[in-house]
């Protein structure tokens, strides 16, 4: 039940979200809505080769298409020392290439003209001349000794490799695995996939001559951090940070895709700050599945250690990351391989050891935390899958060996083998919720029926645990920047407040979410509190909204300056009552005298007496500010099943119901986590079945348009069927966790699991999503059970 | 995704269409939905200094019984066909058909005549229209021709339309006593091109023998593919299911798919005989045959 009435409402309430009106009229405004006096556009040459020397690039013909006014290329950018830029990781990356091409549709020079048309006619003008170079596409390849060195830019650079990370006990680990009675292993892939974001990347550039100050509208998830990082790595050409304004107006979808820094951003800067107007660059669909940062590309072998009776007792994990050609991952520095060293799980593990080895190839760069924590979606697929292996192999039912393994209730705070402290969770009781909701034992029952008439049907079972909500400053920094996130609310004098944030929505809710938590906090009706983001001139500094940490930081940084504001309140609603502070007590917007409750003051009468009768030797005014340093993240989790029907005829896997109990801790906006909730299981669904970009021993790709990368509609997506349990985080102000993306997460392993279940008398342990009807059909014919 | 310029055109009336056409000879191009085309000129996979839209003639979009046909106006939108109350009561393989090309938002533009003019063996009509035995009416400069639907898709992207007709009809003939028709289209997702699809007709006798049987198919060769020897094969015996099965295997050998990101070769051709077998299944249901 929510504390607060329907009027203020606060947590708890489904209060209808404030930025609909103005998406459902088309009155939002996205980067491509921008438009500014004189503004030039760009489009972008790409690479038709995976790998390539550059001989020439002819720009004449271009130059004489009528509109065309320039033609930027790695020379020009070579000028300024621009033609490189560092990557989050500390990789470098290319803006524009002055020697060799990396990898098809990288970008090879950039057509500035005075409207888009223009442009592209320009584009088509460009002659580049190339030297095909040995490409490097398998990974597996690129380790090995001999391989060409794609990284000839490195100086003494003689192989692949970009990092090995490890962590765990090895050596226990291995000892485990040498006494245990059971062991299983298991190679698992996680294809490449794309975020496909509705909106494409861009920006528009407007760099103002007179008072050297650059302004950029941008799709970035991370507004302040790319100001930062704009003085950083342009400061040379006299950028600088109080002259930049990075504005992120309304996203239509980032998922970590907006993180990075892309070269288009860059040549755009350049081109505005060298012609002194403003030049919008927007990618089309295509560039932006073909050349933006990927996600995923993990080549994982797992293996758990077990007794006979199903308690397992150690995990191993070897793991082989395919970057591409740059490391362009936007991890925390700290961490390479993101947080996969989640990877025991919901289990109680005693030992485990993980190691990832990141290598390059001629592959687009990146390694981004599509709607994950970093990671965290090829953690949960490898310890769900190899579970079930363990299960089959023992002949256990995989409801069972979960339970049998999972962190118990009083274990919490729960210290994990790869050095994680779980603040709270309770996994059976979410487990056994799902499996009463979705009737598990008829099912079993159903299933061996329907084997005995050589129907095929499969239940599959994912209880993931979640880490979100980067971090607390000990560990994480990007940059060296802690990840704390930051909130400034103002109060006016007739009680409305604006509240600033340092993160940046991108369809996630929080103009409604984080008035909420300031309504929770202050009993200001959430309908009178402004929440704007993505301004580095007018919102605080904070880290951006990525890996679920907007409400566990962010929001916790919310609660934190709306309390300040409180006790100031009841500093002037002491003055105002004529009563002594210790003598007021707080109850959703009012102060009362204790015992004498006809004596209070409501927030708005304070707020009024803030401008207008405060104390004497106080500050006028009602605000405050914060910045919030998570002393953990959060550990959301829950239990997903998922029961599939398999068509024997044409290999084609349809859903039938999928069952989805998450934990979140406390709940801001019931509506709002539902939706999450419904759009993460669909973009889970998605890899599990459906996306997967391939490239073919040339480099060439294969589903860089949405004719091939096949996103999921209303059509192919199932009735999600949602429940919760609901188990706080002790640490987090108002006991949130985060939810964005359990549900990617937790998704992928369940409907993965279903079609192996559904295949498991026939000998089949395992499939590599996404699960095709092709694939499927080839499994079926090879067991000659095919119709 | 940005084509390079273009004239457009408007014409208000047939003969002004065919003329412009004419005018243009190696240039222009009948844009129709525009839902095949504009992505070819946007993409720059191909090229047209001068497009000439008949969305603007009238008359050209109409469904109707007639003379013992069904007579379609060669710009009717796939919505149309889908919705239309005739359509639906006696021609259930065209709905079929309809309700799966593309999503909602496309059959709203797209026209069934573009659907066949194009010449994709990866558009469903194409199949459909073989199944049932079509006619499709061109408009050019020396006046209306008739071209029977077997003789109308010569390669790929390739049809018997000279540059300077327009398609302005298609005509199906009218369902007799015991004749049933169905297609089956395996996609990977809603709007995507098929894997491979089945479109099947039947006319069984009193006797309950197979009088007449049509069979298309789609995607599984570089021109829609006429099955003729599976059609020969079913005439004279009785619609059971190990004759369904036996003209679906033939089907299938008649199909010459190439491999991509929907399958390999033996997938398609194994969809070819699995999906013809289905949509023989419940052509002969509708039929009554069971
Ligand atoms: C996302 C998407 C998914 C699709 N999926 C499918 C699918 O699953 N199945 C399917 O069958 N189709 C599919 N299509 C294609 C769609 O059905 C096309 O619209 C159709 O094939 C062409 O019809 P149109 O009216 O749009 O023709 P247009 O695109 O206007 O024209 C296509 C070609 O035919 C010529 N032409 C058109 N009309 C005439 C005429 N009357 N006389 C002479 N020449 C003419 C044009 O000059 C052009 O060369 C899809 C299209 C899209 C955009």
């Amino acid at each position: 039940m929510p504390k607060t009435s329907a009027e203020v409402q606060g947590m708890g309430h489904s209060m209808k979200r404030k930025e609909d009106p103005r998406f459902l009229r088309g009155k939002g405004n996205y980067v491509d809505d921008v438009q500014l006096p004189g503004m030039l556009h760009m489009d972008i040459v790409r690479s038709p080769f995976a790998h390539a020397k550059i001989k020439s690039i002819k720009t004449e013909a271009a130059l004489k298409v009528p509109g065309v006014l320039a033609v930027i290329t790695g020379e020009t950018l070579a000028k300024y020392n621009l033609h490189w830029m560092p990557t989050l990781m500390s990789d470098t990356q290319m803006v524009l290439p002055v020697e060799k091409v990396m990898y098809q549709s990288q970008e090879v020079a950039a057509v500035i003209a005075t409207d888009r048309y223009a442009a592209a006619d320009g584009v088509e003008a460009v002659e580049v001349e190339y030297d095909p170079l040995p490409v490097v596409i398998d990974p597996w390849e690129a380790i090995k000794p001999g391989a060409p060195v794609l990284r000839t830019d490195k100086k003494g650079k003689e192989d692949n490799k970009i990092f090995h990370w490890e962590v765990g006990d090895r050596s226990g680990t291995d000892k485990a695995f040498k006494d245990a009675e059971v062991t299983v292993k298991q190679d698992i892939y996680l294809p490449r996939i794309h975020v496909a974001s509705i909106e494409t990347c861009g920006c528009v550039a407007d760099f103002d001559k007179v008072n050297g100050k650059l302004t950029v509208y941008m799709t970035t998830q991370a507004p302040h951090a790319i100001r930062t990082v704009f003085a950083l790595v342009a400061g040379h050409v006299g950028l600088s940070e109080e002259k930049i304004r990075i504005i992120a107006p309304d996203i239509g979808g980032g998922f970590g895709g907006k993180v990075p820094v892309y070269p288009g951003y860059v040549i755009a800067v350049a081109a505005s700050v060298v012609i002194g107007k403003p030049v919008k660059w927007v990618e089309d669909r295509m560039e932006n599945l073909q050349a933006d940062s990927f996600a995923r590309d993990y080549h994982m072998t797992a293996e758990l250690a077990a007794k006979k009776d199903g308690t397992i007792t150690a995990l191993r994990i070897k793991t082989l990351a395919d970057h591409g050609y740059a490391d362009a991952a936007a991890n925390p520095s700290k961490f390479p391989a993101g947080l996969f060293s989640v990877c025991t799980g919901s289990y109680d593990v005693k030992k485990a050891f993980a190691e990832v080895d990141g290598v390059y190839t001629n592959k687009p760069p990146g390694g981004i935390a599509y709607r994950c924590s970093f990671r965290v979606t090829e953690a949960a697929h490898a310890i769900e899958r190899i579970t079930d292996v363990l299960a089959q192999e023992l002949k256990m039912d995989p409801a069972d060996l979960r339970m049998k393994n999972f962190i118990k209730k009083e274990q919490f705070p729960y210290k994990a083998a790869l050095g994680w402290e779980y603040d709270s969770g309770d996994y059976h009781a979410a487990l056994k919720k799902a499996m009463d909701k979705i009737g598990y034992a008829e099912l079993r029952k159903e299933q061996a029926e329907k084997r005995a008439r050589g129907e095929l049907m499969g239940i599959g079972i994912c209880s993931f645990t979640e880490i979100v909500g980067a971090g607390p400053s000990k560990h994480f920094d990007i940059l060296g920047i802690k990840m704390f996130d930051s909130a400034e609310i103002r109060v006016h004098p007739t009680g409305k407040a604006i509240a600033r944030f340092g993160t940046k929505s991108q369809g996630q809710g929080h103009e409604t979410t984080y008035a909420q938590i300031v309504a929770e906090e202050l009993g200001i009706p959430a309908a009178h509190v402004q929440v704007e983001e993505g301004d580095t001139d007018t919102a605080p500094y904070g880290l951006g909204t990525y890996a679920s940490r907007s409400t566990p930081v962010a929001g916790a940084a919310g609660a934190l300056a709306a309390r300040k504001i409180r006790e100031k309140a009841k500093k002037i609603a002491a003055h105002l009552l004529e009563a002594s502070e210790e003598d007021l007590v707080w109850e959703t917007g009012k102060f009362s005298v204790k015992g004498a409750p006809g004596r209070s003051k409501t927030i708005q009468e304070i707020a009024f007496a803030a401008y207008t009768n405060h104390p004497q030797g106080m500050e006028a005014g009602l605000e405050a500010i914060s910045y919030y340093d998570p002393p953990n993240l959060t550990f959301p989790f829950g239990s997903y099943i998922c029961v599939v029907d398999i068509d024997r005829g044409t290999g084609m896997v349809k859903i039938r119901r999928f069952v989805a109990v998450d934990d979140c801790g406390n709940i801001i906006n019931p509506m709002i986590v539902d939706g999450q909730i419904h759009g993460g299981l669909t973009m889970g669904m998605a890899p599990a079945l459906l996306e997967e970009i391939t490239y073919d021993e040339s480099g060439n790709i294969q589903g860089g348009s949405f004719m091939d990368y096949l996103v999921p509609t209303s059509m192919e997506t199932p009735s999600w069927e949602l429940d919760k349990t609901t188990t706080p985080s002790p640490h987090h102000p108002f006991g949130a966790k985060g939810v964005g993306e359990s549900a990617t997460v937790g998704a992928p392993p369940a409907i993965a699991n279903a079609v192996v279940d559904a295949l498991s008398h026939l000998g089949v342990k395992h499939i590599d999503i996404p699960i095709t009807p092709e694939k499927v059909w080839k499994i079926l014919k090879e067991k000659g059970v095919a119709e | 995704m940005i084509p390079s310029s273009f004239d457009y055109h408007a014409p208000a009336t047939l003969a002004e269409a065919v003329a412009l056409l004419g005018k243009y000879p190696e240039d222009a191009k009948v844009l129709s939905g525009g839902q095949s085309l504009l992505p070819l000129l946007k993409l720059r996979l191909g090229q047209a200094g001068h497009l000439i839209d008949i969305g603007k003639i009238p008359g050209l979009e109409y469904i109707k019984e007639e003379g013992g046909m069904l007579r379609i106006g060669g710009r009717t939108r796939e919505s149309a066909l889908e919705r239309s109350e005739i359509v639906q009561k006696r021609y259930p393989i065209l709905v079929d058909t309809a309700k799966v090309i593309a999503d909602p938002i496309v059959r709203n533009l797209a026209t069934v005549g573009g659907n066949l003019a194009h010449g994709d063996p990866g558009n469903d009509h194409p199949a459909t229209m073989l199944a049932l035995g079509a006619q499709v009416v061109a408009m050019g400069k020396s006046g209306e021709r008739v071209i029977p639907i077997d003789k109308f898709f010569l390669g790929l992207f390739r049809t018997a339309l000279q540059p300077d007709e327009i398609l302005t009809e298609i005509r199906i003939p009218a369902p007799v006593e015991g004749s049933g028709g169905a297609y089956v289209k395996l996609e990977r997702k809603v709007g995507d091109y098929a894997t491979a699809a089945s479109a099947a007709y039947v006319v069984i006798g009193t006797q309950g023998f197979v009088e007449r049987a049509g069979i298309g198919l789609t995607n599984l060769g570089p021109t829609p593919i006429k099955a003729t020897a599976a059609e020969k094969y079913l005439i004279g015996k009785k619609p059971e299911t190990a004759a369904l099965a036996e003209a679906a295997r033939i089907a299938a050998q008649a199909t010459e798919p190439s491999a991509d990101r929907r399958g390999a070769v033996e997938y398609k051709r194994e969809m070819a005989r699995v999906l013809t077998g289905r949509a023989l299944k419940k052509a002969v249901e509708r039929a009554g045959g069971k």
